[in-house]
């Protein structure tokens, strides 16, 4: 007999107790729709997570000074005032360097026209959305000549803007006073949200360093510098070449231990992309659990059903049907059984997908890998948990069957 | 006149725990083509297992069976089942037809088994309701017949494939008087109308009358054979 033949009497014998194949999918429909929505939300997660590593620039490599010893207390690292301009320029003509930014970090209130804000303010340099990855909203961002000159110039954070100019009035051309100080706005930033941590990073006025240096902190030295590599597989090269160069500048030699410290934000990535497959394996063993209660559910279900049906199974052998065709169509009804209810499970858990993600705003992405592992999955469900009954109804003995009341 | 049946010292003994119960004690039997024979006896007599073993059912413990000219005493099961599915053809008491599944398909099943095409099932499915004169049914479940006209729709059923021997098992067992009457004269009808075999397994003469030999069973043995004139 052809596997279409099959698969018609399968469906057939299905279709003729419709409520009670309704009932037995129940449980592998639950446990795809459960198995669905889950990896969405880890999907989810774990792509929010990325999202943000990308606004930081997962190139980004994050150079501080080292730590100060005084009187026995240890600073830690940001606290000796060790790192220049200089440097950065140095480090800028690195080959495998995209771009390069000092960082002066100032916390001070900012005025404008009757409001008034405690922010931090960051001296940096043009480069430094190219750095950040971090697009503007309006207006322009300052040049290398502002920053040459020291120019008064700002650009604001969305969480200065709106505390600053509540009224909803554009900042761009307006002067605000930081310690005195009149910057005019030249430009505003598009909203990062929270990051990572929780911080806002919105809340930010950014001005060329030299101007923050000279007007604002009036130190020669900068509290860290941000370079970007040119891709991510030069992250590590570009780490130990700033070492090195940085050791040469500074006059590092061994065992002495140098006065700044290069990090890398793909640590960071590392972390949370760990973080997320473990969350997946965890959301992964419980849609295994899922399915095999399902399975054990079709099988229960086959098996009354092959008690039921023992007069059947009886007529169809007298008939001519093979044990194996027996075999075949029991195995056949508990597969179409698991797959079908896959496939409904997968419609059902999109749908509650797009309806949380429309209900919560959680970014949740239904990877088509999923999709496809859960109907082949159930439909493996379908094949382990039907032998079992289908070997049952292929041994029965016709005349037995026959008689069977 | 070719042999559908033969079989020579055909035995059948079940073993029940330390028990040993003939079924069957060494039968002798020849049914030609066109013949309409009724298997008698009391319950337990064999007239069952031997008509399971008849039907490639069952396999007898010694002897040999011969079906249409070749032995058939020790096939593989699968090799009996195509043989039931191409040149068998079963009525039971019960009528056995699948529930929720209507008449028409009832009817196509033993073809399905036999690889025929659905075309084909369809319209030899039809003609053979026609026949025993319930196409008007070919729609309608089990549950929503009679029945006198489930067992018509079996009878049809058991003849779609050509089955070079009929084996009714107490057709007639579940049906009243006068709807039996009707049942039988399909079976004669079919014997004398189109030669078809037929083997009639009855506990009641007046069905058995119907036939054109009554074979009688006792103890696992034939202890009577006699040809009749058919009643009316």
């Amino acid at each position: 007999m052809s596997t279409l033949a099959t698969l018609r009497l399968a469906l057939d014998a299905l279709l003729r107790n419709r409520s009670r194949s309704m009932l037995t999918m129940l449980g592998i429909i639950i446990g795809v729709a459960a198995v669905i929505v889950t990896v969405a939300i880890g999907a989810g997660a774990r792509i929010s997570v990325e999202q943000q590593i990308n606004a930081l620039g997962s190139n980004l490599l994050v150079i501080q000074p080292g730590s100060v010893t005084q009187s026995g207390a240890r600073s830690g690292f940001g606290g000796a005032s060790t790192l220049t301009p200089a440097d950065g320029l140095a480090i800028a003509k690195l080959p495998g360097v995209a771009a390069v930014s000092p960082n002066v970090t100032v916390r001070a209130q900012a005025v404008a026209a009757g409001n008034n804000w405690q922010t931090t303010i960051s001296g940096v340099a043009p480069t430094y959305t190219f750095v950040r990855t971090w697009p503007l909203q309006s207006g322009t961002f300052f040049t290398e000549s502002d920053v040459q000159s020291a120019n008064k110039v700002a650009v604001l954070g969305q969480t200065v803007v709106a505390n600053l100019f509540p009224d909803g009035s554009s900042p761009l051309g307006k002067t605000i006073l930081v310690k005195g100080v009149p910057f005019t706005v030249i430009g505003t930033l598009s909203s990062l949200g929270q990051s990572g941590m929780g911080q806002d990073q919105d809340d930010t006025i950014l001005v060329p360093y030299t101007s923050a240096m000279e007007r604002l902190t009036g130190l020669s030295t900068v509290n860290s510098l941000m370079a970007s590599a040119k891709d991510a597989q030069s992250v590590a090269p570009v780490q130990s070449e700033i070492e090195s160069l940085l050791d040469q500048r500074h006059r590092i030699t061994a065992p002495n231990p140098p006065d700044f410290q290069v990090r890398n934000l793909q640590d960071v990535a590392q972390a949370a992309s760990s973080t997320g497959n473990v969350l997946e394996l965890l959301l992964a063993g419980v849609a295994a659990v899922s399915l095999i209660v399902g399975g054990i559910g079709i099988m229960n279900i086959m098996m009354v059903s092959v008690t039921e049906r023992t007069r059947e199974i009886g007529l169809r052998m007298s008939l001519g049907a093979r044990g194996k065709t027996i075999l075949r169509q029991f195995l056949s009804e508990s597969i179409l059984l698991s797959t079908a209810g896959g496939i409904i499970g997968v419609v059902g858990g999109t749908l509650a997908t797009l309806a949380i993600a429309l209900l919560a705003k959680w970014p949740m992405v239904v990877p088509a890998s999923s999709v496809l592992s859960a109907v082949f999955f159930s439909a493996m469900v379908g094949i382990f948990f039907g032998y079992y009954p289908a070997r049952k109804a292929a041994n029965l003995n016709p005349i037995e069957a026959l008689r069977f009341e | 006149m070719a042999t559908v049946l033969n079989v020579a010292g055909l035995s059948k003994i079940y073993e029940l725990g330390t028990q040993r119960v003939v079924g069957l004690d060494r039968v002798d039997l020849t049914i030609e083509r066109g013949e309409f024979v009724a298997v008698m006896g009391p319950s337990g007599s064999g007239k069952s297992t031997f008509m399971h073993i008849a039907g490639l059912l069952d396999q007898p413990t010694a002897g040999r069976y011969d079906f249409e000219g070749d032995d058939v005493s020790s096939l593989s099961p699968d090799e009996r089942a195509d043989i039931r599915s191409r040149r068998l053809g079963f009525v039971f008491q019960s009528y056995n037809l699948l529930p929720r599944t209507t008449a028409l398909e009832n009817v196509e099943l033993p073809m399905i088994y036999a690889g025929v095409p659905q075309e084909q099932r369809r319209k030899a499915a039809r003609e053979m309701m026609e026949i025993v004169g319930v196409a008007q049914l070919a729609e309608h479940h089990p549950n929503q017949m009679s029945g006198g006209q489930q067992q018509r729709v079996a009878i049809a059923r058991s003849l779609v494939n050509d089955p070079g021997l009929l084996l009714a098992d107490e057709p007639t067992g579940a049906l009243d008087t006068k709807t039996s009457e009707d049942v039988m004269r399909i079976f004669a009808r079919l014997n004398q109308e189109r030669g078809i075999t037929i083997l009639l397994v009855t506990h009641e003469p007046d069905i058995a009358a119907f036939a054109k030999r009554v074979v009688t069973f006792r103890d696992g043995r034939v202890v009577s054979d006699r040809s009749q004139e058919r009643a009316a």
